[in-house]
C-alpha cells in the first residue's frame, strides 16, 4: 500500500492506464494518509467521501483518454469549488458555498481528476508563512513548528506530506514557489494570462496567477497542461498557442542563454544559497548553456512597488466582503455600523493591514506619490526583462534568500516577512513565468530551492532547463513522518 | 454663435439692483438601450421581479469578473457621433470606490480620466434661435442597484436588477442658462439617442436621469460662480423647478453679502427646494483606479466607421432636408423631426399626399387626438396610411374639409379606410351642379323674404343661404361650388 503513495502524479497515471492501480486504490492511500496527518493542519475543508465515491465511479466506467484518470487532487482553498465551502482562509467567508466552479478546478475535474479537500492557505493570499489563515497554521513536513512558507502552505504541507500526488496554489508574489522553496517542491508560476483568473478568490487581480504544485518537473508540465486555457470568463486571459508541455519535455539545453543577474546577490544573504546557486550554474553549464552576467538594474525596487500595486488592488477587491450578500454579518445599529464590526471581525490583521496601505496609497493627494509611480516602476521592471531577453533564454536565481523558519518567529515583524519574496515579487511585476524546484538543504536540513524565470509564454523552456538541472541535483525528500 | 446666444439668454434674476445669470452645467445618466448588461450576460428588462436578472457578477460573488457587452461600446460610440463627439479609440474603465448595500462590488466600474466619447455639441433650436451647447464627454458605466426603505419597517431591502446595466454620463458644458434651455436640450439629447436607438429615453423607468450643475454670477461678469450640483433628478419639470429654486437661493444667499459654499444637494419634490447633502469636505474620496480585471479598451478605425456607416439621418439634417424639399417653416419642420416615430409617420403620409395639408393635419388634428388619448405617436389609432388616404380625399374635392372631421373622429376610433367610411356613410361631396342648382332654388323658394332683404342691401345674410344649403346637402356639398351657385342666383 505504501508504495501508492511514493508514486509521481506521472506514474500513477500510468500505473491506472494500465490497470495496475484503480482510482479507488489510490484515492484510498491519499485519504487514509490525510486522516492521520490532521496535525499539519493542511485540509480547511476534506471532502473524502466523495472522492471515493466519484472514484468508484471512475473505476465502474474509467476513462483513460483522459489526462489525470481518476486521479485526486486537492486544491488550494482559493479556487472556487461547487457546492463545496470555498475560505479563502478567512473568517468572512467562513460558511461560504459556491454554486459554481473555478475554470483552472473545472479543467482539472475534466481531465479526470477527483476533488480531495480544500487546502490550507493564508487569509486570502496574504501572507508568507501559512499563519494568517483564520483556520489555523499549517505546519511543515519537514520539520515540527516550521512554517511551510505562503501564501499556498498547506498545498505545499500536503504535497510534501503525501497527502495529494499533486496540488495547485496560487501567485501572487511568490505564494506558489516560496513554500515550493521552504517544503522542497516543484512550483511553477505560469505567465500571467496562461491560467484563468475566473472563480478564484481575487487578492490583486493584475498579479494573481495559478499554478502547479508537484513532486518534480514531470508531474509539473503535465499538471500545466491541464489547467492552462483560454478562457472568455476572464478578460485578462490571452489566446495563444498553448503546448503539451509534457510531451515536449527535453533535458536537452545545449546552448541556452542563462542569465545570472547580479542584483540578485543581496546583502545579508546566507552562503548556503550563494552555494546552491553556484551549484545551479555549474550543473547548467555541464549541461552544455552558455551562462552569462546579466543586470535587473530596478530589481531594488521591485519589493516596495509591490506591496503598493497589490494592497491597493486588495482594497478595492475586497470591498464586496461587506455582509451584505453573502458570508459573515456582525449585526450592527445601521448599515455603517454593520459594515465596520462585520469588516472588522471577519478579517484578520495582516488583511486589515494591507486594506489599510491600499486605501491610502489610492487616496486622492496620494495615489501620485505612490500608486502611480509604483505602476511607472512596473513598468521599468518590465523593461529591464524586455532588455536582458534580448541576449538570454532564461534567468537562473535562487527562489527565496532564506530557507524556512520556525512559526511564530516573523510574525510581529511583517517587513521582515516581506522580505521573502524578493526574488519571486518582481517575475509577478513583469507578468513572466518562473519555476522553483528543490536543489539542495542547509545545515540545519530545510529544503533550497532555485528559481528559473523564463520569457512570457516560454513555460516549455524554464520546464526543460529544470528538467535538465533537477537530474543532476538529485534532490533526496528526508521526510520522516514527524507528525504521525 | 456666440452674440447670438447672448441674446436668446433672457433668464435673468433681479434682486436690488442686480442682475443675475444663471449658469447651468448638467450630466445625464441615459441607459444604454441593451438587451444585456454593461459586464455581464444578465437580462436589462424592465419591472422584473425584484433579483430575477441578477448574474453571479452582478452580485459580485467571489472570483467573478467583468467581461465588456461589445454591443454597449458600439452604443456609446454611435451616440457619439450623433454628439459630433471626438471618438477615443482607447479608452479605460475605472474602479470608483464607496461602499453602499445596493454597490455589490464595493466599487463601481466607470471611466474616469479616459472616456471613450470625448467633446462635441448639440444644437437646441431656441424661440429666438439656434445655440450650441458644447459636451465635455460621454463616458460608460455601471449602474448600482436599488435600495427599498418603505417595505420592511425594519430592514432595508436591495433589488440588484439595475445592477450592473450600462449607463452613458453625458456631460455637457456649463452652457445652459435657463430652466427652458434645459428643457430643450434634454429633449434634444433625447430625441437624438431615439434617432440612433441607443437610449429609449424613458424618464418614468429611470432610463434617463440627470445631476444638475447651477451656479449664479451678476450679469457681465466673466469668472463663474461657485456651483452646487443637484444629484439624481428624474424628470424635466423636476429639473426646472429644481433650478428656479436653487439659482433663487444662491442670489439670496450673494445679495445678503454671503458666499456659496460647493456642495451636493437634493431636490425635494414633495417641498420644492433643494436642501444640502454633503459639502465639499464631507465629499467621497473614490480613490479611483483602472480596472485590473479589464484591459484597457482599444477600438478600431474600422470598428468606428462600420458605426458611423450605420448613423441614420438625424433631427439637426433631417429638419434642413424638410425645409428645403418640402417647403415647411423652421418651426413646422421642428415639430416634424423632435420625435423619431414622429418624422417617420410625416415621410410615409407624404409619400403619397399633399405636403401642406398633410403637415397640417398632423401637426393640427392628429397631434391633438394623440394628447387627447395620451399616446405616442407609434400608438395612433390612425395609421399613417390611412391618415394619407383621408387627406387626398381632401386634396381632390370628394370631402370637404368639415367631412374629412367627422371621418377623422370615426378613424379614431376604428382605423379604417377612409374611402371606405366615406362610400358606407354617404358622405361624399356633392359637386355635381346640377344638383346643387336644385338644392339652392329650394333654400331660395323657402325664403322669399331674405331674399328680398339681401337684394335691398343686407349682404351679410349671403351666409346664412350658404349656410341653408349646406344643411340641405347633410353638409355634403361643394362649399366652393355652393358660393359660385349662390352668387349667381342672388344677382
Amino acid at each position: 500500500m505504501s508504495n501508492i503513495l511514493d508514486f509521481t502524479l506521472v506514474d500513477l497515471v500510468e500505473k491506472i492506464k494500465k490497470k495496475d492501480l484503480s482510482s479507488k486504490e489510490i484515492t484510498k492511500a491519499y485519504v487514509e494518509r490525510s486522516e492521520k496527518s490532521k496535525k499539519l493542519n493542511t485540509y480547511i475543508t476534506d471532502d473524502f467521501k466523495n472522492a471515493l465515491k466519484k472514484a468508484d465511479n471512475f473505476d465502474s466506467k474509467p476513462d483513460f483518454n483522459k489526462k489525470l484518470p481518476g486521479i485526486p487532487i486537492a486544491v488550494k482553498d482559493l479556487f472556487c469549488t461547487k457546492n463545496l465551502r470555498t475560505t479563502a482562509g478567512s473568517k468572512i467567508l467562513e460558511n461560504f458555498i459556491p454554486t459554481y466552479e473555478s475554470t483552472v478546478t473545472n479543467n482539472i475535474w475534466n481531465e479526470g481528476g477527483i476533488l480531495l479537500g480544500k487546502l490550507n492557505c493564508d487569509e486570502f493570499a496574504m501572507g508568507s508563512s501559512n499563519e494568517t489563515s483564520f483556520f489555523g497554521n499549517v505546519q511543515s513536513p519537514v520539520g515540527e513548528k516550521l512554517v511551510p512558507g505562503g501564501s499556498s502552505g498547506g498545498s505545499a504541507s500536503a504535497l510534501r506530506a503525501k497527502l495529494t500526488p499533486a496540488t495547485i496554489g496560487t501567485d501572487t508574489g511568490g505564494s506558489i514557489r516560496q513554500p515550493a522553496s521552504f517544503t522542497g517542491i516543484v512550483g511553477l508560476k505560469p505567465t500571467y494570462g496562461s491560467c484563468s483568473r475566473y472563480g478564484i478568490v481575487a487578492f490583486a487581480s493584475s498579479l494573481d496567477q495559478a499554478g502547479p504544485m508537484t513532486q518534480d518537473v514531470k508531474d509539473c508540465s503535465l499538471l500545466l497542461s491541464v489547467i492552462s486555457s483560454y478562457d472568455n470568463n476572464d478578460s485578462t486571459s490571452i489566446n495563444f498557442k498553448r503546448g503539451d508541455y509534457l510531451k515536449k519535455l527535453s533535458k536537452s539545453i545545449k546552448g541556452k542563454k542563462i542569465g545570472i543577474p547580479k542584483e540578485y546577490r543581496v546583502e545579508g544573504m546566507p552562503k548556503e544559497i550563494e552555494d546552491l546557486w553556484q551549484k545551479g550554474i555549474t550543473i547548467a553549464k555541464e549541461a552544455g548553456a552558455e551562462i552569462l552576467d546579466i543586470s535587473l538594474p530596478n530589481t531594488n525596487y521591485a519589493l516596495p512597488a509591490y506591496y503598493i500595486v497589490a494592497p491597493a488592488e486588495a482594497s478595492s477587491n475586497l470591498a464586496r466582503y461587506d455582509g451584505v450578500k453573502y458570508g459573515f454579518r456582525s449585526k450592527g445599529k445601521n448599515l455603517i455600523d454593520m459594515y465596520e464590526k462585520t469588516r472588522s471581525e471577519g478579517f484578520g490583521n495582516e488583511v486589515k493591514r494591507r486594506i489599510m496601505i491600499g486605501t491610502y496609497v489610492l487616496s486622492s493627494g496620494y495615489y501620485d506619490a505612490y500608486y502611480l509611480k509604483a505602476q511607472k516602476v512596473r513598468r521599468l521592471i518590465k523593461n529591464d526583462f524586455d532588455e536582458v531577453y534580448k541576449k538570454v533564454d532564461a534567468i537562473l536565481t535562487p527562489s527565496t534568500p532564506s530557507s524556512a523558519f520556525k512559526i511564530g518567529e516573523k510574525t510581529n515583524d511583517p517587513v521582515s516577512m516581506y522580505l521573502n519574496d524578493i526574488f519571486t515579487v518582481p517575475i509577478n511585476l513583469a507578468g513572466l513565468p518562473a519555476i522553483s524546484i528543490p536543489a539542495g538543504h542547509d545545515e540545519k536540513g530545510y529544503p533550497l530551492g532555485l528559481q528559473i524565470i523564463g520569457k512570457a509564454f516560454d513555460e516549455q523552456n524554464i520546464l526543460n532547463i529544470a528538467y535538465s538541472l533537477e537530474e543532476e541535483i538529485n534532490f533526496k525528500n528526508k521526510i520522516d513522518d514527524w507528525w504521525m | 454663435m456666440d452674440v447670438m446666444s447672448q441674446k436668446i439668454s433672457d433668464y435673468i434674476i433681479k434682486r436690488n439692483e442686480n442682475n443675475y445669470e444663471v449658469i447651468i452645467g448638467l450630466e445625464v445618466h441615459a441607459q444604454v438601450l441593451s438587451d444585456s448588461k454593461l459586464f455581464s450576460t444578465s437580462s436589462t428588462k424592465f419591472g422584473a421581479e425584484p433579483n430575477t436578472q441578477v448574474s453571479l457578477v452582478d452580485a459580485a460573488f467571489p472570483g467573478m469578473l467583468p467581461v465588456i457587452n461589445e454591443f454597449c461600446i458600439k452604443q456609446a460610440v454611435k451616440t457619439g457621433v450623433g454628439l459630433k463627439a471626438k471618438i477615443n479609440k482607447r479608452s479605460i474603465f475605472d474602479r470608483k470606490n464607496y461602499f453602499y448595500a445596493d454597490l455589490p462590488q464595493g466599487y463601481q466600474i466607470s471611466q474616469y480620466k479616459n472616456p471613450i466619447v470625448g467633446e462635441g455639441s448639440v444644437i437646441l433650436d431656441l424661440p429666438l434661435g439656434e445655440k450650441t451647447i458644447g459636451i465635455e464627454r460621454l463616458h460608460l458605466e455601471q449602474d448600482a442597484g436599488k435600495s427599498i426603505h418603505d417595505i420592511d419597517p425594519q430592514n432595508t431591502l436591495v433589488d440588484l436588477n439595475r445592477s450592473g446595466v450600462a449607463l452613458m454620463e453625458i456631460v455637457s458644458k456649463p452652457d445652459l442658462r435657463s430652466p427652458n434651455e434645459v428643457n430643450t436640450y434634454i429633449k434634444k439629447l433625447r430625441s437624438i439617442m431615439r434617432y440612433l436607438g441607443t437610449c429609449d429615453g424613458n424618464m418614468q423607468e429611470g432610463s434617463l436621469r440627470a445631476d444638475v450643475n447651477v451656479s449664479v454670477r451678476k450679469k457681465g461678469e466673466k469668472e463663474l460662480g461657485t456651483r452646487c450640483e443637484i444629484k439624481n433628478v428624474n424628470s424635466i419639470k423636476f429639473m426646472q423647478m429644481a433650478i428656479e429654486y436653487e439659482a433663487n437661493r444662491q442670489v439670496d444667499i450673494i445679495e445678503e453679502g454671503g458666499s456659496i459654499d460647493q456642495e451636493t444637494r437634493l431636490f425635494d419634490t414633495k417641498k420644492n427646494e433643494t436642501r444640502s447633502m454633503r459639502s465639499k469636505e464631507d465629499a467621497h474620496d473614490y480613490r479611483y483606479f483602472p480596472d485590473p480585471d479589464l484591459l484597457p479598451l482599444e477600438i478600431t478605425d474600422d470598428f468606428i466607421n462600420n458605426i458611423k456607416k450605420s448613423i441614420p439621418e438625424l433631427p439637426d439634417e433631417k429638419k434642413k432636408r424638410f425645409i428645403e424639399k418640402f417647403n415647411l417653416s423652421a418651426y413646422e419642420a421642428n415639430i416634424l423631426v423632435s420625435d423619431i416615430e414622429t418624422s417617420k409617420y410625416f415621410e410615409e403620409v407624404i409619400e403619397n399626399s399633399d405636403v401642406k395639408i398633410s403637415t397640417n393635419w398632423i401637426t393640427g388634428e392628429l397631434f391633438a387626438l394623440l394628447n387627447d388619448k395620451n399616446l405616442e405617436i407609434s400608438k395612433s389609432p390612425i395609421s399613417a396610411k390611412n391618415l394619407s388616404k383621408l387627406i387626398n380625399l381632401i386634396k381632390d374635392g370628394t370631402i370637404s374639409g368639415k367631412i374629412a372631421k367627422s371621418v377623422f373622429e370615426i378613424m379614431a376610433t376604428e382605423d379604417k379606410n377612409p374611402v371606405d367610411i366615406v362610400e358606407e356613410k354617404g358622405l361624399k361631396q356633392q359637386s355635381d351642379p346640377k344638383e346643387l342648382e336644385k338644392l339652392i332654388d329650394k333654400v331660395i323658394n323657402e325664403n322669399p323674404d331674405k331674399v328680398q332683404e339681401y337684394k335691398s342691401g343686407k349682404k351679410k345674410l349671403f351666409v346664412f343661404f350658404v349656410g341653408q344649403a349646406m344643411k340641405a346637402s347633410g353638409g355634403k356639398a361643394n362649399p366652393q361650388l355652393i358660393n359660385d351657385i349662390l352668387k349667381k342666383k342672388l344677382r
